[in-house]
C-alpha cells in the first residue's frame, strides 16, 4: 500500500499565469478526446463532403449549363458550388460540436463543473474548446480543399491558402453563438429549433448552392445578412480569384465581430452556469 | 486553513446560509452535519471558490476566494456530491487530464496516477471505461482525482451518499488513511455514523445556521444522555403512551414510529416500562448518537 503522501517529484500545483497558458493545460484533455473519437469523425469529416461534391458538384452540376456571369464568375457549377460547400462544412462542424456535446458537459456528465473545481476559469475552458474546434475545422477543411484542388476550382495557390484560413474564422463565427445558445437553454429539445430554423435554412439559402440573386431583391438582402453568406462569398471570391478587397474586409469584419461578441458573452454565460 | 465570519449566501429571496462562523485548523477532519437543505453544500461551494459569498468574510489559506480563486483552487482537492467524471474517457485518462489542469508535468502526473490507483484500489481498472465501474468505484475514482494535486485541504460533499454499506466502509477506510497522513478533511454528511467515524470536530447545521459546534463525543455528552431506550408500540399509540412513561427518563422524544427515552441506564428504563404493565412490540437500548443531538437541537430527524 502506497501512503497518500506519495513519492517522487512534488511540483507544487499552480494557478495558470495567463489565459493562453491556462487553456494549454487543457490540451491533453482535448487530445485525449480526439484520440477516442477520431475514428467516428472520419466519415462525417472527410467522406460526407466528398460525396456532396461528387453528387451535387460533379453529377448534378453536369446538367447545369449556366453562363459564368450568372454564377458569380465561376466557369462551371462545380467551381461555383465547391467553395460554398467548404464554408458550409465549417458551419456544420460548429453546429455539431457546440450543441449536444456542450449541453452534455453542462447537464449530463457535468464535466465543466469538474474543470472549474481546478485552477482553471471559464475563460480558459472556452479558449481551449474553441481553439481545439478551430484546429480541427482547419484540418477537416484543409483536406476538403485538397480534394477539390485537382478539379481545378481554385485560380491561384494563395487564393486556396487564404480560403483555407478563412474557415477558421467561419467556424468561430458559428461556434460562438451556438455555444452561447447551448449554455443558455433549459432543455435539449431546443436544439431542434436551431437545427431546423438555423442550420438547414442557412445551408440551403445562403448562396451555397445557387447565387443569392436568384432569391429576388428582398430575399437576396436577407440572405446577404446571414453569416454563412458572408463566409461563402468570401471563400468563393478567394477561390475564383475575383476579389473585391473592400467587400472581403467587410466579410472578415462581420464574422470577426460576431465571433468576438459571442465569445465574450459565452465566457460570461459559462461563468454564470458554473459559479453561482 | 479556513476562516469564515458572518458568512451568508442568498439565491434571490432564499437564504441558504444565514451568517455562520467557522474556523478550520490544519490537519483536522472537520464535518458539516445536517439534513438536506441545511446549507452545507452552499457553504462548501463558497469555500471551493465556485459560489461568491453574499455577505461576510471568508478566507481560505488566508486568501480571499473572490480575488484569488484559482490560487486557492490549485491547493484544494474537491470531491463533489455528483461524480462529474468523464464517462467517455477511461479511468486512467480521467486522472491524467485532471492532473494537467494543475500545471503538473506529464511524467509526474503519470507517477501519481499509479500511486493513486493503488491507494483507491483501482489499479486493475486503469483501462476500464468509467461507465463500467460500480457506484463505489466511481466514488473512489473521484476521490483519487481530487488527490492528484496533493491538496492541503480535501473537500468532500456527501462522500458516501447513495453507496451500499460495504462501499461506504471502503471509502471511510481510505479517508481515515488520509486523515492519518495529515490531510485536512472538510466533509458534509447527513449520516451521523459517518460524522462520528471521521470527524475530529463538527458543526451541526440547520436551516442555514450552525446550531452546535464541538467534537462528536463532546456534542453527545452535552446534548444527550449516555444511553437511549427505544420503545415501539402499535401504530398511532406513541403520542398517547408518552405521558405514561415520560417520568422514567431525563427526556423523551416522540417519533411517528417509536418513543425515545433518554437515560444513562437504558435497561433500567425498559424494566420500569414493563413493570408498569406496558408491553412494547419491540425495545432497544443503544448508545446515544449525533442523531439524538440533532433531534434534540432541532426537533427533527436527520434523514427524512
Amino acid at each position: 500500500m502506497v501512503d497518500y503522501a506519495g513519492s517522487g517529484p512534488a511540483t507544487p500545483p499552480t494557478a495558470p499565469s495567463g489565459l493562453v497558458s491556462g487553456a494549454l493545460r487543457m490540451g491533453d484533455y482535448w487530445l485525449t478526446v480526439l484520440a477516442r473519437t477520431w475514428k467516428g469523425g472520419v466519415i462525417t469529416t472527410f467522406v460526407t463532403p466528398f460525396f456532396y461534391v461528387l453528387a451535387l458538384g460533379v453529377l448534378l452540376g453536369g446538367f447545369v449549363e449556366a453562363d459564368p456571369t450568372t454564377l458569380e464568375g465561376a466557369d462551371s457549377y462545380l467551381a461555383f458550388v465547391a467553395p460554398g460547400m467548404v464554408a458550409a462544412h465549417a458551419m456544420t462542424i460548429a453546429f455539431s460540436e457546440m450543441t449536444y456535446p456542450v449541453y452534455g458537459m453542462v447537464k449530463w456528465q457535468r464535466i465543466y463543473f469538474s474543470m472549474i473545481a481546478s485552477p482553471l476559469t471559464a475563460s480558459h475552458i472556452v479558449l481551449a474548446q474553441l481553439g481545439f474546434l478551430m484546429l480541427r475545422t482547419l484540418f477537416a477543411c484543409g483536406v476538403f480543399l485538397l480534394v477539390l484542388a485537382p478539379f481545378g476550382v481554385f485560380e491561384t495557390w494563395w487564393g486556396l491558402l487564404l480560403a483555407w484560413l478563412v474557415q477558421g474564422l467561419v467556424v468561430l463565427a458559428f461556434a460562438t453563438p451556438v455555444l452561447l445558445f447551448s449554455l443558455s437553454i433549459k432543455g435539449e429539445e431546443s436544439f431542434a429549433l436551431i437545427f431546423r430554423l438555423g442550420m438547414i435554412p442557412l445551408t440551403l439559402f445562403s448562396g451555397t448552392f445557387f447565387p443569392v440573386a436568384n432569391l429576388g431583391p428582398v430575399l437576396e438582402k436577407v440572405a446577404m445578412a446571414s453569416p454563412l453568406w458572408q463566409g461563402v462569398n468570401l471563400t468563393r471570391m478567394l477561390a475564383l480569384g475575383e476579389i473585391d478587397w473592400g467587400l472581403a474586409a467587410i466579410h472578415v469584419g462581420y464574422l470577426g465581430v460576431l465571433a468576438g461578441v459571442c465569445w465574450w458573452l459565452a465566457v460570461r454565460r459559462l461563468g454564470e452556469r458554473l459559479v453561482s | 486553513m479556513i476562516s469564515a465570519h458572518g458568512l451568508r449566501k442568498s439565491f434571490g429571496d432564499f437564504e441558504a446560509v444565514r451568517g455562520i462562523d467557522v474556523t478550520v485548523r490544519p490537519g483536522v477532519a472537520f464535518g458539516f452535519l445536517g439534513p438536506n437543505g441545511a446549507g452545507k453544500s452552499s457553504t462548501m461551494r463558497m469555500i471551493c471558490c465556485v459560489s461568491p459569498p453574499s455577505e461576510g468574510e471568508l478566507r481560505v489559506f488566508g486568501m480571499d476566494p473572490a480575488k484569488d480563486g484559482p490560487k486557492i483552487k490549485a491547493r484544494l482537492g474537491v470531491c463533489p456530491q455528483e461524480d462529474t467524471l468523464d464517462v467517455e474517457l477511461n479511468v486512467y485518462d480521467n486522472l491524467f487530464v485532471y492532473g494537467r489542469y494543475f500545471g503538473l508535468p506529464r511524467a509526474e502526473v503519470k507517477g501519481r496516477i499509479e500511486e493513486l490507483l493503488d491507494f483507491v484500489q483501482l489499479t486493475d481498472k486503469a483501462k476500464a471505461k468509467v461507465d463500467d465501474l460500480s457506484g463505489g468505484m466511481k466514488r473512489r475514482l473521484t476521490i483519487a482525482r481530487s488527490l492528484i494535486n496533493r491538496p492541503e485541504i480535501l473537500v468532500l460533499d456527501e462522500p458516501t451518499t447513495g453507496l451500499d454499506p460495504q462501499a461506504r466502509h471502503v471509502i471511510w477506510d481510505r479517508l481515515f488513511r488520509l486523515k492519518q497522513a495529515g490531510v485536512t478533511l472538510l466533509l458534509t454528511t447527513h449520516y451521523m455514523d459517518e460524522a462520528e467515524q471521521l470527524c475530529d470536530e463538527l458543526v451541526v447545521m440547520d436551516q442555514g445556521r450552525i446550531v452546535a459546534h464541538g467534537t462528536p463525543l463532546g456534542l453527545i455528552q452535552e446534548h444527550s444522555t449516555r444511553e437511549v431506550a427505544e420503545l415501539r408500540f402499535g401504530v398511532g399509540e406513541h403520542e398517547a403512551l408518552a405521558a405514561k412513561v415520560d417520568d422514567l427518563a431525563e427526556r423523551i422524544e416522540v417519533l411517528p414510529d417509536r418513543l425515545l427515552l433518554y437515560s444513562d441506564d437504558g435497561e433500567a428504563v425498559i424494566e420500569a416500562v414493563h413493570s408498569r404493565g406496558l408491553a412494547p412490540v419491540a425495545t432497544l437500548v443503544r448508545r446515544a448518537s449525533l442523531e439524538d443531538v440533532f433531534l434534540h437541537l432541532t426537533g427533527r430527524t436527520l434523514v427524512d
